[in-house]
């Protein structure tokens, strides 16, 4: 008996040698290089998402505070309206001469010799040009002021601002430098006294294109995009979802119907540019509508998402199960009646989700926009669809071309905002999926 | 009467007509509604219909014809010594009695009197309301332009009367067509069906208007410039040419921009494909659902991030780092700390877009291996193999023309690219191959050609639109050739 067990276990077990080399360590080595390869491919994806959304932020987040002066500005009589006119002609009180009051301030403020010229350019050179306008505006609001003093909060000029917020190397040498030392000096001054400050940036959210990086917002692009998103909604909402009823419920299966499929996916898939292009021939030069239009974006915008809403209303209303429709039918309702009534409604959840983030997407569209003009120093809200205006991304390329480093720290508030803007859409889209998708 | 305002009238009559339709319904049934063919509803938008659709068309074609008319009427009636001028006067003239028409309509009557006679300079009148005109003007042009004004006028009164009419009438006809077995759901149906049918075949309509307008610019282009020059020439130079400057024709070579997109997609793709496939497979068969629930939406935030923003990226970041490290990197090899990449570089255009590309890649892959069916997977590891063996050796040859369908997919998206090139890639056009300099692409030179300000006839502009085509005609080939394969694959495995 011992000798036979010992016999059979000598079959079993081989001497190493003998063993055949299956390569067993090698191959669990490559296995983990491999796992480890798809491992380190995400986080690549991830380290370049993270450091995307570092640089906006960490270059944008400075964008929502400003730097402004307030000065108590004299409101004299003598500069403003020297000869009394204003009695007779107040269109005299536009063209007054408001700079001026805001040097006397400054002189006033820094104490200053005003007979020394080059100093006091450069302290009238630390605020805003758009100071004119600020004090003209209000003059002209309220002309009881002038003969008095009152305390004006003005935006500091762009390269102050940067200073102030430490964005400027004062190790390099003053004279190629934009702010030079006795501006640093002033500065200091003026902080220690409380006249300059940060003050959260409302400007950055209403004002429009300005070449000055202080007094340039976008608000007026904002609107812009917003009358466009609305022109997007009001037509590729209902005629998509009228196509792809047509295409999923009615249409007979023949070569037409065959060609408009290969053709809405292929439009999924056209460069957006080439939409612009299209705008631009057939709209503007054909149709003879106004440039820099928003209405003009809006159709274009209109076209290329009608593929995304088409493809995922379609998806839609495949989910929903034949027994609905069975149901209904049985019951004695028309098909039409079937369809609006019971599969559209059940489907609505899918629709508006690809409807949304169709809209997210064409919000942040930048190259047809260029081609149909609303590449446009834009200054004014555009009070309707037809007006000049130009589109949020749009603004965006239009700082990003821009050197002074206050319009790099605007235009990453700006992607910032436009970010918030699509996650908040894209946010909405998943929480309306989660809510009210069903699985049949 | 305004257009919106007559648009506006049309509405209410169709209003009214809903419920006088709903009504006339109600009461054929004799309170009895079950003898209704069709529900009263129906009724009302039956009648609505007749009342607004034939009005609607009759309103936008007197829109659309009755300035031919009126410009041929008046073209007519300007003097035979503007005919005798040919025709591009006679078209300037016609701008310009417009023009004095738009001016006229300003003028008060005492003002109108006095430049109808002659006895007030009719350049002056008009310009003191803000009107310019490009030469004095002559009396012809005040008559001519108060034809204008009248038979628009006329026009316009006429086509809201008719306007008016058809749809009372059309409601009326309908109204008196109701009786309680008229089937007028199916009739509504019937007009919904084609409403639908309509809304479908914008899709090919865009096609249509895409490879049509498209085509006619180009072809407008390819009468200055001859096709062989475009599409095998090598220089691209193409001269806003100076005023008088005879013989500055400028040359339109497509091969640099072609070979600068082809080279900035192939930079791309060699990025993106490795991580997006090797992140897709990752996904599918090794992470956890935890892992996989979290990394998948992160990536594809990556996807939703507009373009411009990554082009500010390339700009701001990518473009000044590559910059200084190169330098960093001569000065240690070399001692001379002078950059071999510039800031904006093939490298930079094809590394940021490749950053873009990551989740198309890794998103149509990942679809695509979790198609292939559990057997294969289950054969290959019942037999022993590992599962990186499992996956080089059955799911990437089973998955194969799928993942080469997404591929060409995210290569027409490369080629098709805008806002990172025009921000990142530079817009020296030149053919070289040299991943550190900058090339320019097609769409940086559409982009080029097609802002500012515009003069649509010179082949500076058109040449834009055989850019396009070129470029359509491109991704078309891929996306097509794509969905093929992908469908083909689909149905292989369903």
């Amino acid at each position: 008996m011992t000798d036979m067990t010992s016999s059979v276990q000598s079959t079993f077990v081989r001497p190493a040698q003998a063993r055949r080399d299956i390569g067993i360590k090698k191959r669990y080595a490559a296995e983990r290089r491999f796992k480890a390869y798809g491992l380190a491919a995400i986080l690549i994806g991830l380290f370049f998402l993270f450091v995307l959304l570092w640089t906006v932020v960490s270059k944008g987040y400075t964008a929502f505070q400003q730097t402004a002066i307030t000065l108590p500005i004299e409101f004299s009589e003598q500069i403003i309206d020297p000869k009394n006119e204003r009695g007779a002609n107040p269109a005299k009180l536009m063209t007054a001469n408001y700079p001026f009051l805001v040097r006397d301030a400054l002189i006033k403020a820094l104490g200053i010799d005003p007979a020394n010229k080059p100093l006091v350019k450069q302290a009238t050179d630390m605020v805003s040009a758009s100071a004119r306008t600020q004090l003209r505006d209000l003059v002209v609001a309220n002309p009881a002021i002038i003969g008095t003093t009152a305390n004006v909060s003005l935006l500091a000029e762009g390269n102050i601002d940067s200073a102030n917020k430490g964005q400027i190397d004062l190790t390099v040498a003053e004279a190629s430098r934009k702010v030079k030392d006795q501006q640093l000096e002033w500065m200091k001054k003026l902080t220690e006294t409380g006249a300059m400050a940060k003050q959260f940036n409302t400007g950055l959210f209403t004002y429009g294109a300005s070449s000055r990086p202080e007094a340039a917002g976008i608000g007026v692009a904002a609107l812009g995009s917003l009358y466009m998103m609305l022109i997007v909604l009001v037509l590729a909402l209902p005629i998509g979802v009228a196509a792809s009823i047509y295409l999923e419920e009615f249409a007979p299966k023949n070569r037409l119907t065959d060609l408009i499929e290969v053709n809405i996916n292929n439009l999924a898939a056209v460069p957006s540019i080439v939409y612009g292009l299209l705008g631009l021939s057939i709209f503007i030069n054909f149709a003879g509508m106004p440039r820099s239009a928003a209405l003009v974006g809006g159709l274009v915008l209109t076209l290329m998402t009608l593929p995304t809403i088409i493809i995922a209303t379609r998806a839609a209303l495949k989910a929903v199960p034949p027994s609905i429709r069975s149901a209904a039918l049985g019951l004695g309702a028309s098909k039409m009646q079937t369809i609006f009534h019971h599969v559209l409604p059940l489907a609505m959840p899918g629709v508006l989700t690809g409807t949304i983030i169709g809209l997210a997407h064409a919000l942040g569209e930048t190259a047809p926009l260029l081609l149909i003009g609303m590449v446009a120093f834009v200054v004014d809200y555009p009070g309707s669809p037809m007006d000049p205006s130009t589109a949020l991304p749009v603004q965006i390329y239009m700082w990003a071309n821009e050197a002074e480093r206050a319009f790099v720290e605007r235009t990453s508030g700006a992607i910032m905002i436009l970010l918030i803007f699509l996650v908040v859409m894209n946010l909405g889209a998943i929480l309306l999926r989660r809510r009210f998708e069903r699985r049949w | 009467m305004s257009t919106s305002l007559i648009l506006l009238i049309i509405l209410i009559v169709g209003l009214a007509a809903y419920f006088a339709g709903r009504a006339r319904a109600m009461a054929s049934s004799k309170g009895k509604l079950s003898v209704l063919h069709s529900l009263p509803g129906y009724h009302g938008v039956y009648v609505a219909i007749w009342a607004v659709l034939p009005a609607a068309f009759v309103l936008a074609i007197w829109l659309l014809a009755s300035p031919f008319f009126v410009e041929n009427s008046v073209r007519s009636a300007l003097p035979e010594s503007v005919h005798s001028q040919g025709s591009a006067t006679t078209e300037l003239m016609l701008g310009q009695v417009m023009q004095v028409a738009n001016g006229l309509k300003l003028l008060n009557t005492e003002e109108l009197a006095a430049v109808t006679s002659g006895s007030s300079n009719l350049r002056d009148a008009l310009a003191a309301k803000g009107v310019p005109m490009a030469n004095a003007g002559e009396t012809y042009m005040v008559e001519a332009a108060q034809k204008y004004n009248s038979l628009k006028d006329g026009s316009r009164w006429v086509m809201s009367a008719v306007v008016l009419i058809i749809a009372i009438a059309g409601a009326v006809f309908a109204i008196r067509g109701i009786s309680a077995p008229f089937r007028a759901r199916n009739r509504v149906e019937r007009v919904m069906l084609g409403a639908l049918l309509l809304a479908s075949s914008i899709a090919i309509l865009t096609t249509v208007g895409i490879v049509g307008s498209m085509l006619s610019e180009a072809i407008r282009f390819f009468q200055s410039v001859s096709p062989s020059a475009f599409f095998f020439g090598t220089v691209w130079d193409p001269r806003f040419s100076a005023a008088g400057s005879g013989g500055t024709e400028g040359q339109f070579g497509l091969l640099p921009l072609l070979a600068g997109t082809l080279y900035i997609a192939f930079v791309a793709m060699l990025f993106a494909v490795p991580v997006g496939l090797f992140a897709a497979i990752y996904m599918a068969e090794y992470a956890r659902p935890v892992v996989r629930g979290i990394a998948k939406p992160l990536l594809e935030i990556l996807a939703g991030i507009p373009t411009i923003v990554y082009g500010f990226f390339a700009l701001v970041t990518v473009g000044p780092f590559l910059r200084d490290i190169s330098a960093q990197l001569n000065g240690l090899v070399t001692g001379n700390y002078v950059n071999f990449i510039q800031a904006q570089s093939v490298l930079t255009a094809g590394l940021v877009m490749g950053i873009m590309l990551i989740p198309f890649v890794s998103s149509l892959s990942d679809d695509i291996i979790t198609q292939v069916p559990r057997s294969l997977r289950d054969g290959s590891l019942g037999l022993g193999a590992t599962r990186s063996e499992t996956i080089k050796r059955v799911i990437l040859p089973a998955a194969l023309p799928g993942i080469v369908g997404a591929l060409l997919l995210t290569a027409s998206r490369a080629v098709g690219e805008t806002m990172i090139v025009v921000l990142a890639a530079g817009v020296a056009a030149r053919m070289q191959l040299n991943p550190f300099e900058a090339m320019t692409t097609v769409t940086v030179k559409i982009v080029n050609q097609l802002t500012g300000d515009l003069e649509f006839n010179s082949p500076q502009t058109l040449v834009a639109f055989a850019l396009g085509i070129t470029l359509f005609a491109i991704t078309l080939c891929l996306n097509i050739y794509a969905l093929y394969i992908v469908r083909k694959y689909r149905e292989q495995y369903e």
